[in-house]
């Protein structure tokens, strides 16, 4: 279970103030709002990568709000990937495994088991410079779950696709969710993909956090269908 | 939308508005700035015509200025060295970290830059006849007129200009990387040995090329703190100075050639490198 209490993030002249909500654990959950709404920033305080001014993060039952972001177990899609270009692929996805030093079989095999999942295998070789964006959000996903993390954050992570591989992307996450049972955090601006992906779903408004019930999502997508 | 008459289409563009060529502009442009690669052109070519490959070669095999041209090699890769030292973690911090003082750190850094030369060279010599510099030079190593002080004078202007390089190196290089790298598992030292610093890579070589032939041309700092002694402190461009200062323009001619053939070479690495790093950057964060 993702829960935060009386969260208070500022990043410059922005401010999260006194924000709470509950992801249960095993819930793939959306978090929606304009731009400027500070959806990322409320992702980087989860991981640890912004300082918590107030308030309080757990994750599975565990306080993480001072933790590194290393000691949180939390695997981050970004919004571009940010691969890291001076490496191949396989190096990309074997990465948090090497950092926690695994046998190089062990390692082998868990590269070869998500490049399964998530259909890459003929890229591990490759370096991330000549992959198209599907293919690099692919291999994110990878390095992000590579050693099993229970939770999961993913920044906007189709918006640079185009609609097919977008698709095949849904398929992807709901086929990741089902495999691996993780509790995620994902920050989309499209209902599209939120009623196709959410099991819960959340909305950042001046500065404040709001679960919302799934029916709203699909009748406001329903309703902007009907505009169109 | 309905069609303009024929008679109308035929005297204007569909725009109405009718535009002159851009050739005048484009050509004005072309003069104003090519006047200065003209310059510089003729001037190597001066250069070039003023000399003979036989005052080269005698150049090339007189004792003092062979003396000149290792000792410019071995203190401008040390100066390099030392560069790169300071300047990696400097450009680091300075682009990742937000202290209070960091505007100052920064103006002092440029300091070195914008101080005339002279002035630098003699800081550095006041600076050993303080009570801690007297100090150093008796019991730690002797500075002053000797060959380290060459690449202490080359190195505080140098690193001034690495520091910069390294510092826009790790702006362009988006922090997400990195964020990712510490959710992975990384302290920030794993993060940047394993992500940073080699996603750096192109750009410590600009530094490090940027580096070498500023020392190679430095003169300044050098002459005031190290003297123009031959044999014992000289470097290329004092033998330019010294050999100017006797009246043999053919050696000094001889010398300067030698050195904007190392310069044009160090451009030009720098040049394929640097394009390098900002392929590779965008290529990085552009999905």
């Amino acid at each position: 279970m993702i829960r935060v209490q009386g969260l208070t993030v500022r990043a410059g002249a922005f401010a999260l103030e006194n924000v709470s909500f509950e992801i249960p654990t095993g819930c793939y959950g959306m978090l929606m709002g304009k731009t400027g709404s500070g959806k990322t920033t409320l992702l980087e305080a989860l991981c640890g990568l912004k300082r918590v001014t107030a308030g309080r993060i757990e994750l599975l039952g565990r306080d993480v709000t001072f933790a590194k972001p290393a000691e949180r177990g939390i695997g981050l899609v970004p919004q571009d990937g940010a691969l890291f270009t001076s490496m191949t692929v396989r190096e990309n996805m074997d990465f948090a495994l090497r950092i926690r030093k695994w046998p190089e079989e062990k390692m082998r095999a868990r590269v070869a088991e998500l490049a399964g999942l998530l259909d890459i295998e003929r890229l591990l070789e490759r370096k991330p410079q000549g992959l198209s964006g599907g293919e690099r959000q692919r291999v994110a996903l990878g390095r992000a779950l590579a050693f099993g993390p229970q939770v999961l954050c993913l920044d906007e992570p189709l918006s640079a696709l185009d609609d097919e591989t977008r698709e095949g992307m849904y398929h992807l996450l709901e086929q990741v969710r089902t495999v691996t049972g993780v509790t995620a955090l994902h920050i989309t601006h499209s209902s599209r993909e939120a009623r196709r992906l959410a099991g819960c779903l959340l909305r950042v408004e001046g500065g404040q956090v709001r679960v919302t019930p799934l029916a709203e999502l699909a009748a406001a997508s329903d309703a902007a269908e009907a505009r169109a | 939308m309905s069609e303009p008459p024929a008679s109308d289409a035929d005297s204007k563009p569909a725009s109405g508005v009718r535009v002159g060529s851009d050739v005048p502009f484009i050509a004005g442009m072309a003069f104003m700035g090519g006047i200065y690669i003209l310059l510089i052109v003729a001037c190597l070519v001066a250069d070039a015509g003023y000399t003979t490959p036989s005052h080269l070669l005698k150049a090339i095999n007189t004792p003092e200025i062979r003396f000149a041209i290792k000792l410019s090699l071995i203190t401008c890769t040390l100066t390099t060295i030392f560069s790169l030292w300071v300047a990696v973690p400097l450009g680091y911090l300075l682009s990742r970290f937000r202290f209070p003082g960091r505007e100052l750190v920064e103006a002092i850094v440029d300091i070195p830059i914008v101080l005339p030369p002279l002035v630098v060279g003699l800081s550095l010599l006041i600076l050993f006849q303080t009570l801690p510099g007297k100090w150093f030079e008796s019991e730690v190593a002797r500075i002053t007129y000797a060959v380290p002080s060459v690449v202490l004078a080359q190195f505080m202007v140098a690193a001034a200009f690495s520091v910069r390089t390294m510092r826009a190196t790790f702006d362009q290089l988006h922090p997400r990387q990195e964020h990712v790298a510490l959710t992975l598992g990384c302290t920030r030292g794993q993060a940047f040995w394993h992500v940073t610093l080699p996603e750096a890579r192109r750009g410590m070589v600009t530094a490090a090329t940027l580096a070498w032939a500023r020392s190679l041309g430095e003169f300044g700092p050098v002459l005031i703190f190290s003297g123009a002694t031959r044999m014992r402190t000289e470097v290329l461009p004092t033998t330019v100075f010294l050999e100017i200062s006797v009246g043999n323009i053919e050696a000094a001619v001889a010398v300067s050639l030698i050195m904007v053939a190392a310069a044009l070479s160090v451009l030009l690495v720098v040049r394929y490198f640097g394009l390098g790093v900002h392929s590779s950057v965008t290529e990085g964060v552009a999905g």
